[in-house]
C-alpha cells in the first residue's frame, strides 16, 4: 500500500493535488461531475476587494501544449464571495479551502483577507502578488522583493492562518523574492503563476487576446516552474506548493521531488475536467513504478 | 456535462469550407442550441462545435474550416473516436416561440436551427427559416429544412442565389411571433435591429473551458456578467447589450 498524504503549513492533505485558482471557480461547477471532496484542497477563483469583470475578450488564446488567458482577474468582489459562492462551495466541499486573493493596493490585500479571515472552512491563504500596484507605477508587487514583502507583512497581521505567497515566474531572481516573502512572515511559497506570454494571428496579423498580452500556462511551462521550484526549495525552510504546466501523474511526482510538498494542476483542469480524479487514480501506480511508498518522503528529493 | 468517446460514422465535405461529421455514442442531454466541446489530437484545448441534430444515438455536426483545428478535423475518417464534453450551454427555450418562429441563421450560425427546427415542428408550430450565406457555393440544408416542412429562405451576399443582401432582406417575407437566430455579432445585431419581437440570440467567443471554470467567454448583460459557456450561449434580446 502506497501513501499519498502530504501536509501543508501543518495541515494534512489526503492526497497533494490542488486545483489552481482561476481553472476550478468555486468548485461547485466541478462538482457536478465528481465528488470534488477526493482532492487535496483546491485554490478558489481569485477575489479582490471590489467586484471585476475582467479584460476584454477575446481572452483565450491556444499555443503549442500551453494556452494564453487574460481573465484579468474576474471576480464578483469579496463581499460576494462570501455571500453567494462560499456557502455554495461549503455544500460540496468539505475540507479546508485554499482562498486566493488579489489586491491593486497593500490595502486592499489586507481588506478582502481580513474579510475572509472570518469565514469558516478556509485552511490556507493563497496571496497572489502579480498584480500590479497601482499606487507603484501599476508594477506588480511580485517583481521586487521589497513590494512582496510589503504585502505579505501586511496580511500576515490580519491572519494567524497560513499564509502562502503565490510568485509571478516573470522575474530576474525568484529566489530573492521568496527569501523576502519568508523573512516577512510568510508560511508557504506558490509556484508558479502564468508566464508573460503572447499569440499573433496570422490572418489578421494582429494578437489574439484583446489585451494584447496574457498569462501564458500548460505542460508547455513545466521545465521552468520545475527550475523554479527546485531554486526556491534550496533557498527557504518553508513548504513549497509546486504548480505549472501538471498534467499527470508523473508530473506531480517530479515537482514533489523538485521540492513541492503539495501541486497545482491548472489549465490542465480546463481541457479534462477529470484531470485531478484520474491523476489521484494514477498515482499508486506510477508510485509503484518508481518505487515510492510515501509521497510525503520525497518532498525535494532531486536536491 | 459528460465527456463521452464519440466514433465518427461520416465526414464529409457539404459546401465550401463546410463539413458535417455524424458522430455515434452517447448523446444523453445534448439539445437544441447546446454544443459539444471536442479534444483532437495535438491541440491544447478543445473545439466548441455548436449541435445541428441529435437523434437518438446519432448527433450531427456540421462546421466550417476556419484554423488547423478544423482543418485536422475535415480530415478525419469513418470510425475515428473522439473524447466530447457534452450537455455543454443553455440551448434554446422552445416555450416561448409562439405558433410562427422565425429562425434566422447565417453561415457556421446555420447548424443550430436545424435541430430547433425539428424540434418546434414536432411541437405542431410553423417556423419560418431565414439562412444566410456569402455566395451559392456555401449554401447547405436549405432542402433539410424544406423537408421538415419549414417556410425556407435564401440570402446571398453576392447575389448569387435567392434573396441579394444579408438575412435582414429576407425578414419583409415573413410573419413571425418570435425569432430565434445564430451567426456573426454583425448579423446578431442587425436582426436586434430589424425584428419587432423578443426573441433568443446564441453568440460565440473563444473559450477555455466551455464549462464556466475559466471566465474566458465572459460578456456583460443587462441581467449582469455572464459566461458565453454556461450562462449562454443563447441570452434573451433584452439582456443584450452590444
Amino acid at each position: 500500500m502506497v501513501s499519498l498524504k502530504t501536509e501543508l503549513c501543518g495541515i494534512e492533505l489526503d492526497n497533494p493535488l490542488i486545483p489552481a485558482s482561476g481553472t476550478f471557480g468555486f468548485g461547485y461547477e466541478f462538482a457536478e461531475i465528481y465528488d470534488i471532496n477526493c482532492l487535496g484542497s483546491f485554490s478558489f477563483k481569485g477575489t479582490t476587494k471590489d467586484p471585476r469583470f475582467g479584460n476584454p475578450t477575446p481572452r483565450i488564446a491556444e499555443c503549442t501544449n500551453a494556452m494564453i488567458n487574460s481573465v484579468g482577474l474576474q471576480n464578483p468582489g469579496v463581499e460576494n464571495v462570501i455571500k453567494n459562492e462560499l456557502p455554495k462551495l461549503r455544500k460540496c466541499f468539505h475540507k479546508p479551502v485554499m482562498a486566493n486573493v488579489s489586491g491593486f493596493s497593500v490595502d486592499e490585500y489586507v481588506y478582502t483577507v481580513e474579510m475572509l479571515d472570518k469565514e469558516e472552512g478556509i485552511g490556507w491563504f493563497e496571496v497572489n502578488v502579480s498584480c500590479p500596484n497601482v499606487h507603484g507605477g501599476g508594477m506588480s508587487f511580485g517583481t521586487s522583493p521589497e513590494a512582496a514583502a510589503e504585502v505579505t507583512r501586511a496580511v500576515r497581521k490580519v491572519t494567524k492562518k497560513p499564509l502562502i505567497i503565490k510568485l509571478s515566474p516573470n522575474v530576474t531572481d525568484i529566489v530573492s523574492i521568496a527569501k523576502a516573502c519568508e523573512e516577512a512572515g510568510a508560511d508557504g511559497i506558490s509556484l508558479i503563476n502564468t508566464l508573460l506570454g503572447m499569440k499573433i494571428d496570422l490572418k489578421s496579423k494582429k494578437p489574439v487576446i484583446a489585451n494584447k498580452m496574457g498569462g501564458f500556462s500548460g505542460p508547455a511551462i513545466k521545465p521552468v516552474a520545475i527550475r523554479m521550484v527546485y531554486q526556491v526549495y534550496d533557498a527557504v525552510k518553508i513548504p513549497i506548493v509546486g504548480g505549472g504546466g501538471v498534467a499527470t501523474a508523473e508530473d506531480v511526482i517530479e515537482m514533489m521531488l523538485a521540492g513541492a510538498s503539495a501541486v497545482e494542476i491548472g489549465a490542465q483542469n480546463l481541457v479534462d475536467p477529470m484531470a485531478c480524479p484520474k491523476i489521484i487514480a494514477d498515482l499508486p501506480r506510477v508510485m509503484e513504478k518508481y518505487g515510492i511508498k510515501n509521497l510525503k518522503d520525497i518532498i525535494g528529493g532531486a536536491h | 456535462m459528460k465527456d463521452v468517446l464519440l466514433t465518427i460514422k461520416t465526414n464529409k465535405k457539404i459546401a465550401k469550407n463546410t463539413y458535417e461529421m455524424v458522430l455515434v455514442g452517447d448523446t444523453e442531454g445534448i439539445k437544441a442550441g447546446a454544443f459539444v466541446n471536442l479534444k483532437l489530437d495535438g491541440f491544447f484545448l478543445r473545439r466548441p462545435i455548436s449541435v445541428c441534430e441529435v437523434e437518438g444515438d446519432k448527433l450531427t455536426l456540421i462546421y466550417k474550416v476556419v484554423g488547423e483545428g478544423t482543418e485536422k478535423m475535415a480530415n478525419m475518417a469513418a470510425g475515428e473516436q473522439l473524447w466530447t464534453l457534452t450537455g455543454l450551454g443553455n440551448g434554446y427555450d422552445l416555450s416561448k416561440s409562439g405558433d410562427r418562429p422565425l429562425l434566422v441563421g447565417g453561415g457556421a450560425g446555420v447548424p443550430p436551427m436545424y435541430e430547433l427546427c425539428k424540434e418546434l415542428v414536432a411541437q405542431g408550430k410553423k417556423p419560418a427559416v431565414i439562412l444566410g450565406f456569402g455566395g451559392v457555393d456555401e449554401i447547405f440544408y436549405e432542402n433539410e429544412f424544406k423537408k421538415l416542412g419549414a417556410d425556407t429562405y435564401v440570402t446571398t451576399v453576392d447575389g448569387s442565389y435567392g434573396t441579394k443582401g444579408f438575412v435582414t432582406d429576407a425578414f419583409d417575407k415573413v410573419d413571425y411571433t418570435y425569432v430565434y437566430t445564430c451567426g456573426p455579432e454583425p448579423m446578431l445585431k442587425a436582426v436586434y435591429n430589424k425584428s419587432t419581437t423578443s426573441g433568443q440570440y446564441s453568440f460565440e467567443e473563444r473559450m477555455g473551458c466551455g464549462f464556466g471554470a475559466c471566465m474566458g467567454c465572459s460578456c456583460k448583460t443587462k441581467y449582469g456578467n455572464k459566461r458565453i459557456c454556461k450562462d449562454g450561449p443563447v441570452l434573451e434580446k433584452e439582456e443584450i447589450i452590444w
